[in-house]
């Protein structure tokens, strides 16, 4: 089957820096799929490379069977790869309602519709209410965003990005500064999520990896290490090494 | 979701502040000169409200377009024909095609840059509306503009009550129009541009193309807006391009409010009574007060001011739901 992501041969060199070192890396379609590594692995780089906000120095990216590598972030947007902020970016100003208005309408191809109200086409509020419900926003869509709970905050974040219709999520540690009491309905919520969609996953967190993905890649010092099951990777003496034995308890 | 419904419908503060402006033409036909400028500088500091107060764009030289406006709109009526409405268009149409042409240099810097880039445009098209005397009458101004009645019927009068009326359902016609675009999808991802560019880009928001069209239906506005002074003033100076057009609807605007609409509107009324009163009292000395209620205004705060501007705002943003 063919992967929903892939990349060939991926590079990025800064100056005299590899920041990411010929990284052949495949998403299976549906995959829940961790990408783990020490600070400076080059996690941050690599989701640069794949939403295009870099341009890669050598190698090719594959979203399904189209080459996108040269395609600009919003035209990989456009084709279904979509990606989560480690802080949350969010609009100020806008409510939940007019956020996730804005990512349907633009999904929908009427984001420059000038001549008639937002949310006044067909099917638009049904889209949005689906969504709220989703990420249990349903009871604060009007509510003013910055003064949202952390943790809904950050179910925003991720309903932002699910709002347009992605087939590669890329979630950059979903959870992180999220109160302990909330905690546990973002991770339910991310769990949750459709299996037509498939998942990338950044993260610290060891937790929330073991628990969500099926997959590990580690990345250490722009390349790949090692890829496998979770379990595999759990008992992989290098993994342990170089990076569980270092963060486990930190 | 009930606030959904409320968009797009005329709360009573709206309506109160048509009614007023046309009250004001039957009851103030002494100021029909001075509320003519009310209206043109509401028109022109609302343009600006459209790329400050939703795309989050500074300008320090939006006063390129109002004279690019003026004086296409009075050279037009001296050479090739002295019809309002078709001198209107065309003005607006070249002030937006410079805005187009121009909105690629904006694009490129943020904040400070792009004041300098505004500024220098407007200092560049002043020095040459200064040097082609021929055309521009230079520093003696574009004199012996005769424009013909408004479509054929109302002749412009040394009172200002025709160029009132003129310029006032002009300003409305394009505050109708500027509202249906605020509340539209492509209204809100101007928002979501001036909150988060980076994450407007994010989920697919063509960031640059959604500043290009905003820049540029600002800068017909305000070509429109300075088409209007030359035709009902029937006079066009160099004085349209000045920096200090530019500073005095950046300050009209700061004064009434960004991003609700009526903040130029109400600016400009505001700014233009100040300057009337205040003149008359102590004629070398206004920009001295004005300059301290700026002062005031920013340090203070609108808010905290208690200010009916509030009322106003709330009515208006009330559009995808309750917020204030």
């Amino acid at each position: 089957m063919t992967p929903a992501l892939s990349t060939f041969g991926l590079q990025k060199r800064f100056g005299g820096v590899l920041a990411t070192s010929n990284v052949d890396f495949s998403l299976a379609p549906g995959a829940r799929h961790a990408l783990i590594g020490p600070n400076g692995a080059g996690k941050t780089t690599f989701v640069n490379l794949l939403t295009g906000v870099l341009q890669p120095t050598a190698g090719r990216i594959r979203l399904g069977d189209e080459d996108i590598t040269r395609l600009s972030p919003e035209a990989r947007v456009k084709r279904g790869l979509v990606r989560t902020f480690q802080i949350n970016q969010l609009f100020a100003g806008l409510s939940p309602l007019e956020t996730l208005g804005v990512a349907v309408s633009e999904r929908r191809g009427e984001g420059g519709a000038w001549w008639r109200p937002a949310g006044s086409s067909p099917g638009v509020l049904a889209e949005i209410e689906e969504i709220a419900a989703r990420f249990g926003l349903t009871d604060m869509l009007e509510a003013q965003t910055q003064a949202l709970p952390y943790g809904k905050q950050r179910l925003l974040e991720i309903a932002l990005a699910f709002a347009c219709r992605p087939r590669v999520l890329l979630l950059d540690e979903p959870a992180a500064g999220v109160p302990e009491a909330e905690r546990r309905e973002v991770l339910a919520t991310i769990a949750a999520l459709p299996r037509d969609v498939s998942v990338l996953l950044i993260e610290h967190d060891m937790d929330l990896v073991f628990s969500f993905a099926e997959t590990i890649t580690v990345m250490v010092n722009g390349a790949v290490l090692t890829e496998g099951a979770a379990a595999a990777i759990a008992a992989d003496p290098r993994v342990r090494s170089v990076y569980l034995g270092e963060d486990a308890h930190g | 979701m009930t606030g959904m419904a409320a968009r797009g419908r005329w709360s009573w503060p709206e309506r109160a502040f048509w009614l007023a402006a046309l009250a004001a033409f039957f009851l103030l036909p002494k100021h029909h000169l001075i509320l003519n400028e009310m209206a043109i500088m509401g028109l022109f500091a609302l343009s600006l409200d459209l790329i400050l107060g939703y795309a989050g764009i500074a300008s320090l030289g939006h006063a390129a377009f109002f004279g690019l406006g003026a004086y296409t709109a009075g050279i037009f009526a001296l050479r090739v024909s002295a019809d309002p409405l078709t001198g209107l268009a065309v003005a607006t149409a070249v002030a937006a095609a410079f805005g187009m042409a121009t909105s690629l240099l904006v694009l490129r810097g943020v904040d400070l840059a792009r004041l300098m880039v505004t500024l220098g445009v407007a200092l560049v098209l002043g020095e040459i509306a200064n040097q082609l005397g021929w055309l521009t009458g230079g520093a003696d101004g574009l004199q012996g503009i005769s424009m013909q009645p408004v479509l054929g019927l109302f002749e412009f009068d040394i009172f200002g009550r025709t160029g009132f009326a003129y310029s006032l359902v002009t300003t409305f016609a394009l505050f109708v129009l500027a509202r249906r675009l605020v509340v539209s999808p492509f209204g809100l991802a101007l928002r979501a541009i001036a909150g988060n560019p980076l994450r407007a880009r994010a989920i697919g928001v063509p960031v640059n193309r959604r500043l290009i069209a905003v820049y540029t239906v600002a800068a017909a506005y305000a070509g429109a807006a300075g088409a209007l002074l030359a035709q009902t003033t029937q006079f066009v100076s160099l004085d349209v391009l000045s920096l200090h057009r530019s500073a005095d609807v950046l300050l009209m605007l700061v004064i009434g409010g960004t991003g609700y609409l009526y903040g130029g509107l109400i600016g400009a009324v505001v700014f233009k009574l100040l300057q009337d009163i205040v003149s008359s009292w102590t004629p070398q000395y206004w920009t001295f007060w004005i300059g301290l209620i700026l002062v005031v205004l920013v340090l203070v705060g609108r808010e905290r001011m208690g200010a009916p501007w509030r009322l106003a705002q709330k009515a208006v943003r009330a559009r995808w739901g309750g917020r204030a």
